[in-house]
């Protein structure tokens, strides 16, 4: 194990080229999420359209892999489905709190994989997942204020 | 590209010492060194107090202050033989000396001394003689500091949540010392006439700044104010005396000063603790207990709820022994004088290697006047997880974040800081070493001022 394995070029890459950052308009919901141990934080705006996701947009700060996470996130995430991308979110997480032990899909994780070294360094895990926490967050928000309209 | 640095005295031989610490002899990832920085959170323990803990579970373990079996009677010996010395390191009595399972705990129990003494006074409730000290009224305030850990902060902002009493603060300047002179946030900015306690630490857990604790006590003794002084980072790094501080509770952790994990203590002039209403409650710390209501023991008894941590009393008995009689290598200064001797070479040593660094800025007094051994720091371009991972890459063991330390790095406008702390087994090796992985950092992130290697 060496730190080129948790640094993947991808993630460096993200970091310093962070791709959706910035908050924008419009936005069904906006969370705020942190990493009390280490004080990341991250603001997650979320639109929908129905049931697809049609941004996700950023703004925070905190190490290169919380940064880098939120970047893939957005790259992997915007202009699917809620279905699709809440798979993608189980497969992320399932993924970071492994241990080093789940053998990450590519097919469904895409740029994320590059995460997996991640997964074995346990202190580390809270910061890859910031994004994704919050994300979801935003996303069960968002769904769950769209439901009065959907119902007949 | 070196500057001439001054001749480092007072060190000890950190070899000899460092032989003394099982676990410095381990390597960590990669079979490095291990290079541990991180003294400030926990420190390691030497083979004698591991020894007296096993010793005590050995040959004397039993519940003290209970029955009266031969065991019983060795365990309460050890235990209290472990404050008798606690309580000679700070000058203090040894009935002035409780036990607590941290200083966490410690700040804690005279926070609670607060409201619990407010609840009992507005239901009528009996209150020791003298507790009006401790009975606080909606507007009364209580002043910390803006460099506060979050244990001398958070436990004042619950007793103003369940009082109505008004949280203040002392402000912190660019520097990193106390900004006692400031209109709005300074010593008589902030106290007044309303002022019943002023909480503070003694010395910065992130910046490594002394406080000048005995200025500010006769401030807030001037205006009847008790003085509860955060002394975590400054009994285990020099010699304290209570006789002369001028604070009126002091607390400290057993962990960070050679000593095992689940013991602290607090210390309180006795008039004080013995005016106080108990904290926890149940067994050992009553006097007589009926159905209709109970009477509590004397203090430290009063404070010391359930079988106490007699094994780890004993074990930080045994740090204070090996503290005393830690000696410099030239043999000048014994006890607490050389250790704090010795910090002060290696932190005047981490300061001038750290300042030659293009691209990383101490956050926190850069002179060593009345300044520890804590040096937090920043790396441009590198965000502090950043910094630790990559130093860990290389067995060196620092601290990353806030540092429990959150509103102070507010003030700062940064979010999080790496921090090295240093102790009696770390030498300038150890700096070096910091001082070589924090420019592998910058290259491995590809940031102004790193260099290969």
């Amino acid at each position: 194990m060496n730190l080129e394995s948790l640094y993947q070029e991808i993630i460096l890459d993200h970091y310093k080229h962070p791709r959706g950052r910035g908050l924008r308009d419009p936005y069904a919901v906006e969370v705020h999420h942190v990493n009390p141990t280490c004080g990341d934080e991250l603001t997650v705006r979320v639109e929908l359209d129905g049931d697809t996701v049609t941004d996700v947009s950023y703004d925070g700060q905190g190490c290169s892999i919380s940064q880098a996470s939120a970047s893939v996130l957005f790259e992997q995430l915007v202009g699917h489905s809620i279905t699709e991308d809440l798979a993608v979110t189980d497969e992320f997480v399932a993924l970071m709190q492994g241990r080093g032990q789940v053998e990450p899909d590519e097919e469904v994780l895409g740029d994320a994989v590059a995460f997996a070294g991640v997964a074995k360094y346990p202190a580390r895990v809270k910061c890859a997942l910031l994004a994704w926490m919050a994300w979801k967050d935003a996303v069960s928000q968002a769904v769950a204020s769209q439901t009065p309209e959907v119902a007949p | 590209m070196t500057t001439m640095h001054a001749p480092l005295t007072g060190l000890l031989d950190v070899e000899r010492v460092a032989a003394d610490f099982p676990i410095l002899s381990r390597t960590v990832r990669n079979g490095n060194r291990l290079v541990y920085l991180d003294s400030g959170a926990t420190s390691q323990k030497p083979v004698s107090v591991l020894d007296a803990e096993r010793e005590f579970y050995t040959r004397h373990n039993a519940a003290v202050h209970r029955g009266a079996h031969l065991l019983a009677e060795e365990a309460t010996d050890a235990y209290e033989g472990a404050r008798e010395r606690i309580a000679a390191l700070i000058g203090a009595h040894t009935r002035e000396l409780v036990f607590t399972k941290n200083a966490t705990e410690a700040i804690n129990l005279v926070a609670y001394s607060f409201s619990n003494a407010t609840a009992k006074a507005q239901h009528g409730r009996p209150l020791p003689e003298g507790a009006e000290r401790f009975i606080l009224k909606p507007g009364d305030e209580i002043v910390v500091t803006e460099m506060e850990h979050h244990a001398n902060l958070v436990p004042w902002q619950e007793v103003c949540d369940k009082t109505g009493a008004v949280l203040r603060w002392i402000g912190v300047d660019d520097d990193g010392r106390l900004d006692l002179d400031d209109p709005v946030h300074g010593l008589d900015a902030v106290l007044g006439e309303r002022t019943r306690v002023v909480a503070l630490t003694h010395q910065s857990n992130v910046l490594g700044t002394v406080t000048p604790a005995r200025r500010i006590a006769a401030a807030a003794h001037a205006v009847g104010a008790l003085v509860v002084l955060d002394a975590c980072q400054s009994v285990p790094h020099m010699p304290v005396d209570v006789t002369t501080l001028g604070a009126d509770f002091l607390a400290f952790s057993g962990h960070k000063m050679l000593g095992p994990s689940g013991i602290g203590v607090l210390w309180g002039r006795y008039e004080l603790l013995d005016s106080m209403p108990p904290f926890l409650s149940g067994g050992s710390m009553i006097e007589v207990v009926r159905m209709e209501g109970s009477t509590f023991a004397p203090p430290p008894q009063r404070f010391e709820a359930g079988v106490p941590m007699a094994a780890q009393a004993v074990g930080l008995g045994a740090a204070v022994d090996y503290l005393n009689a830690i000696t410099s290598a030239d043999g000048a200064l014994t006890g607490l004088d050389a250790v704090a001797a010795h910090e002060h070479a290696l932190t005047v040593y981490a300061l001038e290697a750290l300042a030659d660094l293009p691209g990383v800025r101490v956050v926190g007094p850069v002179d060593s006047e009345s300044r520890g051994s804590a040096v937090s720091f920043l790396v441009d371009g590198v965000h502090a997880h950043d910094v630790g991972q990559v130093l860990d890459d290389r067995g060196v063991e620092v601290r990353v974040g806030h540092h429990c330390a959150w509103p102070l790095h507010r003030r700062f406008g940064v979010a999080a800081t790496t921090r090295a702390t240093f102790y009696v087994y770390n030498g300038t090796r150890d700096v070096d070493d910091l001082v070589a992985a924090v420019r592998h950092a910058q290259a491995f992130f590809g940031v102004a001022g790193g260099a290969a290697s």
